[in-house]
């Protein structure tokens, strides 16, 4: 009858910190539950939710990484809490649970996500050819695949609540659309029978693809694994040239042989090109997660992120020479100065002892 | 207490995001309706999102002999002839037109060599008759629906300044009750989770696309979101549901760890050459091939292999038996002793295809397990087992215009939450399209509904504010249980008495434990606020899922046969009498009341398209005597041409 239960080792008890509260303000609640073999931190928070916190507000719908529904931000990673195994933590490890914090709060872990949905109502539709009736559509499996990688978006928004650009800027968030809505554009624009033919100028010129400064911190939260940046922003980014002068890619190309030439330096993979910074936990080396959670102060003054340097119309500057400062941004924010005070630092000795 | 109540009005409320809903609204929008979607989780979040498997469309890409009528053949045998013969027709004929409407709207299938799109096998279906895209085509049907009402909102925002002029999404908004007037809908009540504000909805037509009822169940493949709202919501509003008694449990659902237990795992592993075998290593579902199927299916390992790459010259693999053969089998082989450790069987994939084969073929089945389960199947096989996944019955409908049978008018039924389409048992595959297909036929028909109305139904005030108290009551109420553990109770009830294999005595007692908790469900009370309060909103979930859980005990009660997704251990066979009968529920004051109803008789030409020897199985003697006058006359006919 489908109920013989699998042999479970009995639950340990874990210590979570979870923000309870509402956009009056909250604060992290300790809770101490038990976690059993193969769960994952959903399973923990529905747990609180049976027994010691009846009205804990999460969105879920799945429970299978197929919705995007239950995006937060664990230990300060955007992650979807349905795919985040409980045994990617240490036993005594305290897991702390925050809301996406691009987003303003509803409640508890809830946030109004409406900001997506606009932007998507913005970004214009796809384009029928209006010679082909229902049915003789014809694509080869080749062409289909690009845009298929985008369609794969499941919308939990972690790269929109990830991208510096919004993240903690309010203020670029009428211009900016974000990456999820640079790879709807992509999509379309790869599209074999799509009859805009003004995607990429669209993107240029009304979503704030120019803001982007291909950190690839979207890329690295996607949960679906979508190349955003290599696959959709930087090719939308390089066929704008064509018609018209993007900065960036200049620039990147132009770091790009600089770093093959200098001698004893090991050739960049243009992959790494870009402009690495580092916010809130969305680090760039492989292990690098991990040993990120290992032994933090989360209840540290996390680091801005930075808004790349614009000028007063609100787009990157045209060249290095119009530029105000000799070379490339800096790739940590133009207003970081070194060395950092070692309590902004998002590092824990290896040594210390607690 | 006094509430503020928004008020809204519209030509034609939608109850539903899921597949069903938005063709359903599309399709309104299009007859130029001022339209309302209405959705308890997010827009393009609903249930349809996590189907994997495809859309079944007798396109015929893939085998050209594919049609209609092998497409409705095989819906009817899945089904085991109690589908309403109509609604598998029209489902059948209409599909490829669905699918294909798709692609204007942006969709993009996985592709045939020759550019058309691509189907795959599944099981049941005659020929590959899927359209997908990968194992994720229920996000591409959701997202491009979603992403259809989105343009459709951009030419409203061209012709009126405002994008939601005509068609407006009601996100994370749950609706309580349908309101009346006399007979007629007058509209629906509800609140946003958000907020916990009331809100009301006046249209003279409702579509109701509000899914199943799988939360009732303790391993289900389900969200939170099946809770038969919409099934519920018809009853009290004065519709009936039928063939209740008819739930699928998907053969294949994860067994381990504990935590994932129940999550699909799609058809398509085998369709694509997963094979299930006991702990003894042994392919099994040989042995479990019925009399019915015995000539479709084949006998040796060798045939069945042969039959992935030469389908028309060998018989297809009994892997690909319908859903219930194959979750009974499984069943039955664990509680022989040859389960895996977790209570399963094992699903293998890995010794069949290349791991860069399998990883481009199911490649979310490979994320969820590696991610899930710490298993990489394209070494090691899969550990599973039967999950409760979709309920056949539903809302009893008119097939043509899916408006719901009973004692009211202007109420619409289309998607998982109708009843009748899929008889005792639904195809893989079949939901998607039923969802397209109906979902279009009910947009339609309530629109033309919305037309007809002369005066408008009237909302009295006396129904608002009995709704507004009963929402408000959990809330307001102290000392009561917790929800949690009322829909604990309710799910081990319906898990051990009302599951896979059903008796007499546990279906008597379920109906016993189900009374106690209805008494136990009116005391339920809630802490905290009305802002996003996952208990109270699961507390006001709970009644609906109280009343449909009692009607499917009744239902399984009464039908003395074993048929598709209902077995009896005390009448384990077929019976052609009970073929013919169909149990219908209403309500009547705070009671379900079961009725028997016989079976809408199918047309001769399309009674024609079956053999007599497989009729014969299912038919009783006068049906087939009426049968053999049937094909008597068609010769004469012949012979006098
Ligand atoms: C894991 C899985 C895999 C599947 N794979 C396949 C497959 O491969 N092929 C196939 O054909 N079928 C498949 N199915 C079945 C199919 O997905 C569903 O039957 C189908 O999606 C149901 O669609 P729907 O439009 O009826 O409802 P849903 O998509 O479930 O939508 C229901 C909507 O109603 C809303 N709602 C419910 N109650 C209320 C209320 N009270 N107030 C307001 N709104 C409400 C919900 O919020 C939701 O938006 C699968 C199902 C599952 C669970
Ligand atoms: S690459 Fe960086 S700046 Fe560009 S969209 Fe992604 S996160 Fe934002
Ligand atoms: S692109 Fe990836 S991270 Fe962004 S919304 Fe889609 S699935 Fe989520
Ligand atoms: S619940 Fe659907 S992605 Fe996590």
């Amino acid at each position: 009858m489908g109920n013989q239960d699998a042999p479970a080792k009995a639950g340990t008890i874990r210590h979570f910190r979870i923000w309870r509260g509402d956009e009056s303000g909250g604060e992290l609640t300790d809770y101490q539950v038990e976690v059993n073999e193969g769960e994952v931190v959903l399973d923990v928070i529905h747990r609180l939710q049976a027994t010691q916190a009846p009205d804990l507000a999460c969105r879920w719908n799945c429970k299978a990484g197929k919705c995007g529904s239950c995006s937060m931000e664990i230990n300060g990673m955007p992650r979807l809490g349905c795919m985040t195994r409980m045994s990617t933590f240490d036993e005594n490890e305290t897991v702390t649970i925050t809301p996406l914090r691009t987003f303003p709060i509803i409640r508890d872990l809830v946030t109004d996500v409406s900001f997506n949905y606009e932007k998507a109502r913005e970004t214009p539709a796809f384009a029928p050819p209006p010679d082909l009736a229902p049915g003789e559509y014809r694509m080869q499996q080749v062409d289909v695949e690009r845009s298929q990688e985008f369609r794969k978006c499941i919308e939990c928004f972690l790269c929109q609540n990830t991208c510096h650009v919004v993240r903690d800027h309010e203020e670029n968030k009428p211009a900016f659309s974000g990456p999820r809505f640079f790879i709807r554009a992509a999509e379309l624009d790869m599209h074999p029978l799509d009859t805009r033919t003004d995607r990429k100028e669209y993107a240029q010129a009304s979503q704030g693809l120019g803001y982007c400064n291909i950190t690839k911190c979207c890329t690295e939260v996607c949960p679906e694994h979508i190349k955003i940046t290599d696959n959709a922003i930087i090719p939308m980014k390089e066929r704008v040239v064509d018609r018209r002068y993007d900065p960036l890619v200049w620039l990147g190309s132009r770091i790009f042989r600089r770093g093959q030439d200098g001698a004893g330096q090991s050739p960049r993979d243009p992959d790494q090109l870009g402009v690495a910074h580092s916010h809130a936990g969305a680090s760039h080396e492989p292990g690098a997660e991990t040993d990120a959670e290992r032994g933090l102060h989360w209840g540290r003054q996390v680091p801005q992120p930075q808004a790349p340097a614009v000028d007063s119309r609100g787009r990157l500057p045209i060249s290095e020479f119009a530029f105000d400062r000799p070379a490339a941004p800096s790739p940590f924010g133009d207003d970081v100065t070194f060395p950092m005070p070692a309590k902004d630092l998002n590092y824990a000795h290896p040594e210390q002892q607690d | 207490m006094t509430t503020r109540i928004e008020r809204h009005h519209y030509d034609v409320v939608v109850i539903g995001a899921g597949g069903a809903g938005l063709r359903a609204a599309i399709e309104a929008r299009l007859a130029g309706k001022r339209t309302a979607i209405i959705s308890k989780s997010l827009f393009g979040k609903a249930h349809t999102v996590m189907a994997e498997g495809g859309a079944a469309a007798a396109m015929g890409n893939v085998n050209p002999r594919d049609n209609w009528q092998v497409h409705f053949r095989d819906t009817m045998r899945g089904g085991k002839f109690l589908n309403n013969y109509r609604m598998a027709e029209l489902h059948a004929k209409e599909a490829p037109q669905r699918i294909w409407e798709l692609e204007t709207y942006g969709a993009l299938f996985d592709r045939t060599k020759d550019g058309k799109i691509s189907q795959r096998n599944f099981g049941g279906h005659e020929y590959p008759r899927l359209a997908h895209v990968g194992d994720r085509t229920g996000l591409e049907l959701i997202r491009t629906l979603q992403q259809k009402i989105v343009s459709l909102q951009q030419e409203d925002k061209k012709q009126h300044g405002d994008y939601e002029a005509r068609i407006k999404v009601f996100a994370e908004t749950t609706i309580t009750d349908l309101l009346l007037d006399g007979d007629r809908i007058a509209g629906a009540f509800g609140y946003y989770r958000e907020s916990g504000e009331f809100v009301l909805f006046e249209a003279p037509a409702v579509v109701l696309a509000t899914g199943g009822v799988g939360r009732s169940y303790k391993v289900t493949s389900n969200s939170w979101e099946y809770t038969g709202d919409g099934h519920a919501l018809a009853l009290r509003a004065g519709a009936t549901l039928i063939n209740m008694e008819f739930l699928q449990f998907h053969p294949t659902g994860m067994v381990w760890p504990p935590s994932v237990k129940g999550i699909l795992v799609t058809e398509s592993v085998r369709g694509d050459g997963g094979v299930l075998r006991n702990s003894e290593g042994k392919r099994f579902m040989f042995d479990y091939v019925p009399d019915v199927f015995r000539k479709q299916y084949a006998e040796t390992e060798e045939e069945a292999d042969r039959w992935y790459t030469d389908p028309d010259n060998n018989r297809r693999p009994p892997e690909l038996l319908p859903r219930d053969e194959v979750a009974r089998a499984i069943n039955a082989e664990v509680k022989a002793g040859r389960g895996s450790p977790a209570g399963g069987v094992y699903l293998d994939v890995a010794s069949r295809l290349s791991a860069e084969e399998i990883k481009r073929r199911l490649p979310s089945m490979y994320h969820q397990f590696k991610e899930l389960a710490d298993v990489d199947i394209t070494k090691q096989p899969m550990e599973v087992g039967p999950t409760c996944h979709y309920v056949m019955g539903g809302v009893e409908v008119d097939p043509d215009t899916t408006a719901a049978a009973g004692h009211v008018q202007g109420l619409f039924a289309a998607g998982e939450v109708s009843g009748g389409m899929h008889g005792s048992n639904r195809l893989g595959g079949n939901s998607l399209s039923d969802l397209l297909v109906f979902g279009k036929r009910a947009g339609e028909h309530a629109a033309a509904y919305a037309d007809s109305v002369g005066r408008r139904p009237k909302v009295s005030t006396a129904d608002v504010e009995a709704a507004v108290e009963r929402a408000l009551a959990p809330l307001e109420r102290k000392g009561g249980e917790s929800p949690y553990r009322l829909q604990q109770d309710l799910q081990t009830v319906m898990g051990d008495l009302v599951g896979i294999i059903r008796r007499r005595s546990e279906l008597e007692d379920a109906l016993v434990r189900l009374a106690e908790l209805r008494d136990r469900v009116n005391r339920v009370s809630v802490t905290g606020g009305r802002r996003y309060n996952p208990g109270w909103h699961l507390a006001l979930d709970l009644r609906n899922m109280l009343l449909v859980s009692e009607c499917t005990a009744r239902a399984a009660l009464e039908r003395e046969e074993s048929r598709g997704g209902h077995t009896r251990e005390d009448f384990p066979t077929m019976s052609p009498k009970w073929r013919t009968v169909n149990l219908v529920c209403s309500l009547d004051g705070e009671k379900v009341r079961l009725e028997h109803k016989p079976l809408p008789k199918m047309r001769p030409e399309l009674m024609m398209l079956f053999d007599r020897a497989e009729l014969a199985k299912y038919l009783t003697d006068e049906e087939l005597a009426e049968f053999d006058a049937l094909t008597a006359e068609a010769h004469a006919e012949e012979a006098a041409k």
